[in-house]
């Protein structure tokens, strides 16, 4: 008895003070690491668990210097095995519901093909076949934020970002703090990887089959953009960089690349 | 029906045409030990690339610049590394090598129910091996990964890609006619009286194996087979410029690797079972839960792939289902690894190589799970899909698991292959280097894939690079760790110590023989084995029943 509560509050001081997760740069992040913790508590108490009762068995149980005979015949043991049925059971159990939980509020159980892509170039509608996309029409109503529209290219062996808003293209990503940016992403040659480790967020960049992407950047600073799926030769060198601005930096640095047309109202 | 493998044998004609002695083992012998033999070396070979494949790629690691080899051969190595280890060394040892030589034992047969498909099926492996290897040298290989996504597939150098396809379908051939024969042999060529419940656990797992390499494996052929009309014929099935959809081929690809895993994991857990009742002298704990864990975890192996999807074209009704049911798979897997705890339990445990290397597998596979785990919940996976994250839970599971099952194996059987012992205290040292170096190379893989670093590349973060010095420092640990065990090997041959029939007193039917055995497995009639693990200071009796068993003559019906 002893022995399992210390084991279980090791195994918690271990989830809950080892940190193995990098910067925390949006919205979404923080509940992310909130599931690892929770993740990582759990591991670390049945992986010592385990590793202890066999380290102790093969000292406790060895054969010493000649020493015969024979072990327990035991063949089994029915309450037992119930009971290593039930646990791993109630614990997968709670696990795939609290990560339900976790992936509700990351905004993974939108619904994908309603996101406002209408005010961009694409007028048509189509389909979308995979992401995290919060719908950007109930984000308005939730927070009164416009969400910032981006078109995300990727091609060997690099990513092309294109703002509707001002007509901008860029191979560096810009967002303002604070606002909510949908991104919607399609590859000119093979499959890519959008991943940026400090949102913890990822979605392949797919020929023929746009996704989407969407999350609020809560911290200024410049992070890795980084191609997660084989696409080539130059794959390793596929990375660009996400500048998370004040929005007023952000405003200037639109301004000052936007093309002054017409059209733009 | 008639028992036809032991007339065939028994019947002077076709196996005195047959090389005698070290010789048979180069040729197209129909007996199911030199087979098993025959898969065993040969995969041990293409351990050993592939293994030279990952040293390559742990030095091209040590510094964050691509400047060990050029970035295409790169990939290549990273493809032939996936595809040989997978292909040509743990899907045919744990299976093809202990499943050709064990199985007829356990059901009390003479050999496997078509030994002819059985030597076929070995000798598709060398010639698709060396083409594969081949084409490293003639064309360039394959550069798209194990995987082989389309549109990369079908975009980098064709010759290499249809090479590495056409090796990969008659490995895949190799593998089915293996898994039919597998099923035939244990369902119809057991010995009379002897029952399905009563059969060796190792037999158990290669039956559900069995059922998953004949139900996915025709599915990974299918996909290749479209693939490879994609790159030569210019069909559109998964290319998106012609309106194919690459998505699909993601699906029925995963539909077949995933219960590939399953296909390497498997074995390894029966042969597991095999060896730790024998070492701790006691039963194995809860024959029959194990035995439904087994076919528990062949059901829902099947419907689990798309979790290796969760990052690309997949809709969230998708996403959560299959974290669901991939969740599920750790609650048998659980209890296989606490009745092994509790097979230890109380047991009088002999520290020798075998055990080690088992206990081993228990403790890295369990960290494995504990991954694997946390991978398929999707807001997890998101994060550290294709990621560094990723391969070290691979390789714990299929290094960790796979590999370290199979040292353990030969130490266990190798002298009844070879009627001589290895010796223990090298096998020790082979054992300490090579956990220590396996967890130093992978265990900081997964801090790496957390923090930034993809799978996959030639060059990467500075910030990464002492992490990944530690890492390839472990590599070169692993390679060294094969010194010893070859030397013991080799040098066992000659000069190790006479092992006799039975040297672990075990109570399965493959020690209840000579070491090696005869053409004809037993000289008698097969042995009727009913308490395969009935060892236990109270049941001391069963040896006895056991071995009075073994002179009642087979009921041999027609």
């Amino acid at each position: 008895m002893l022995a399992v509560a210390c084991l279980i509050a090791g195994g918690l001081w271990i989830g809950l003070h080892v940190n193995l997760l990098p910067d925390s740069a949006s919205v979404n992040a923080p509940i992310y690491d909130e599931l690892f913790k929770v993740l990582f508590s759990i591991g670390a108490i049945l992986f010592l668990g385990m590793l202890g009762l066999v380290i102790y068995s093969l000292i406790r149980f060895r054969r010493r210097d000649g020493e015969t005979g024979e072990g327990i015949a035991l063949e089994g043991n029915l309450p037992l095995e119930i009971l290593w049925t039930a646990i791993p059971a109630v614990v997968v159990l709670f696990v795939g519901l609290y990560s339900y939980d976790i992936y509700e509020r990351m905004g993974g159980m939108e619904n994908m093909n309603q996101s406002s892509h209408d005010h961009s170039s694409m007028k048509t509608e189509q389909r979308i076949w995979g992401g995290i996309g919060a719908s950007t029409s109930q984000l308005d109503s939730q927070r009164g934020l416009n969400p910032l529209p981006v078109e995300v290219t990727a091609m060997q062996f690099a990513f092309l970002f294109h703002y509707p808003q001002g007509d901008i293209l860029t191979g560096e990503l810009h967002v303002p703090i604070g606002r909510p940016v949908s991104m919607k992403m399609e590859s000119n040659d093979v499959i890519h990887a959008f991943w940026v480790p400090e949102f913890r967020l990822k979605q392949d960049v797919i020929p023929g089959q746009p996704t989407i992407l969407n999350f609020t950047p809560n911290k200024v600073g410049k992070y890795p953009i980084i191609c997660a799926e084989l696409c080539g030769p130059y794959h390793g060198g596929m990375r660009s960089t996400v500048v998370v601005e004040e929005p007023d930096a952000f405003d200037s640095w639109l301004s000052k690349n936007s093309k002054q047309t017409a059209s733009e109202t | 029906m008639t028992f036809v493998p032991s007339s065939e044998i028994n019947n002077n004609s076709p196996q005195s045409l047959q090389p005698k002695g070290w010789l048979r083992y180069f040729s197209f012998s129909l007996d199911h030990k030199v087979i098993g033999l025959q898969y065993l070396v040969c995969g041990f070979v293409f351990y050993l690339i592939g293994g030279a494949l990952a040293s390559a790629i742990r030095i091209e690691l040590t510094s964050p610049i691509s400047d060990f080899m050029a970035r295409d051969v790169y990939n290549q190595v990273l493809t032939l590394h996936g595809t040989i280890m997978i292909f040509l060394w743990i899907v045919p040892v744990v299976n093809g090598a202990f499943g050709n030589y064990l199985i007829p034992f356990y059901v009390g047969a003479r050999d496997m129910a078509f030994p002819r498909l059985n030597a076929v099926a070995f000798w598709m492996i060398p010639p698709a091996g060396l083409m594969l290897i081949s084409s490293y040298f003639i064309t360039g290989a394959a550069q798209s990964g194990w995987t082989a996504y389309p549109p990369l597939s079908i975009t980098t150098p064709a010759a290499g890609q249809i090479i590495w396809i056409i090796s990969v379908l008659l490995l895949g051939g190799s593998s089915i006619f293996g898994g039919i024969n597998f099923l035939a042999t244990i369902l119809k060529l057991r010995r009379p009286g002897l029952k399905l419940m009563q059969l060796p656990m190792y037999c158990w797992a290669m039956f559900g194996t069995s059922i998953l390499v004949v139900l996915s494996t025709p599915v990974l052929a299918g996909t290749l087979i479209l693939l490879s009309f994609d790159i030569v014929a210019h069909t559109g099935f998964f290319n998106p410029s012609l309106g194919g959809n690459v998505i699909v081929y993601q699906h029925l690809f995963w539909f077949y690797s995933h219960p590939a895993v399953y296909i390497m994991v498997l074995p390894a857990f029966g042969l597991v079972s095999e060896i730790l009742p024998v070492h701790c002298k006691k039963p194995l704990f809860g024959y029959t839960t194990m035995v439904y864990s087994i076919m528990a975890i062949v059901v829902l192996g099947l419907v689990v792939w798309a979790h290796h999807m969760f990052t690309s074209g997949t809709p969230p009704w998708m996403r959560l289902f299959f974290t669901i049911a991939t969740s599920f798979i750790a609650v048998p897997t659980g209890i296989k690894f606490f009745n092994w705890v509790a097979t230890l339990w109380g047991g009088k445990i002999s520290l020798n190589s075998a055990v080690l290397f088992s206990c081993g597998f228990i403790i890295n596979f369990v960290l494995g799970g504990i991954t694997g785990v946390a991978l398929a919940q999707v807001p997890f996976d998101i994060h550290v899909h294709d990621t560094y994250f990723v391969v070290a839970h691979f390789h714990y599971i299929v290094y960790g698991g796979s590999v370290f099952v199979i040292f353990s194996s030969i130490y266990h059987w190798y002298p009844k292959f070879t009627g001589k012992m290895l010796n223990e205290n090298l096998g020790r040292f082979h054992f300490l280097i090579t956990f220590v170096g396996f967890n130093l190379c992978f265990a900081p893989q997964h801090w790496l894939g957390l923090n930034g670093m993809p799978r996959r590349v030639a060059e990467y973060d500075p910030q990464f690079t002492f992490v990944n010095q530690l890492s390839s420092l472990g590599a070169l640990l692993m390679a060294i760790s094969t010194i010893p065990f070859l030397w013991n090997i080799i040098q066992s041959i000659f000069k190790g110590e006479v092992a006799g029939d039975n040297p672990w007193e075990g109570l399965t039917p493959e020690w209840l023989t000579s070491s090696p055995p005869p053409v004809e497995n037993w000289n008698g009639p097969a042995p009727l084995v009913t308490e395969p693990y009935g060892y236990g200071a109270v049941k001391k009796e069963a040896l006895d029943e056991t071995t009075t068993n073994k002179t009642e003559s087979p009921k041999q019906t027609e």
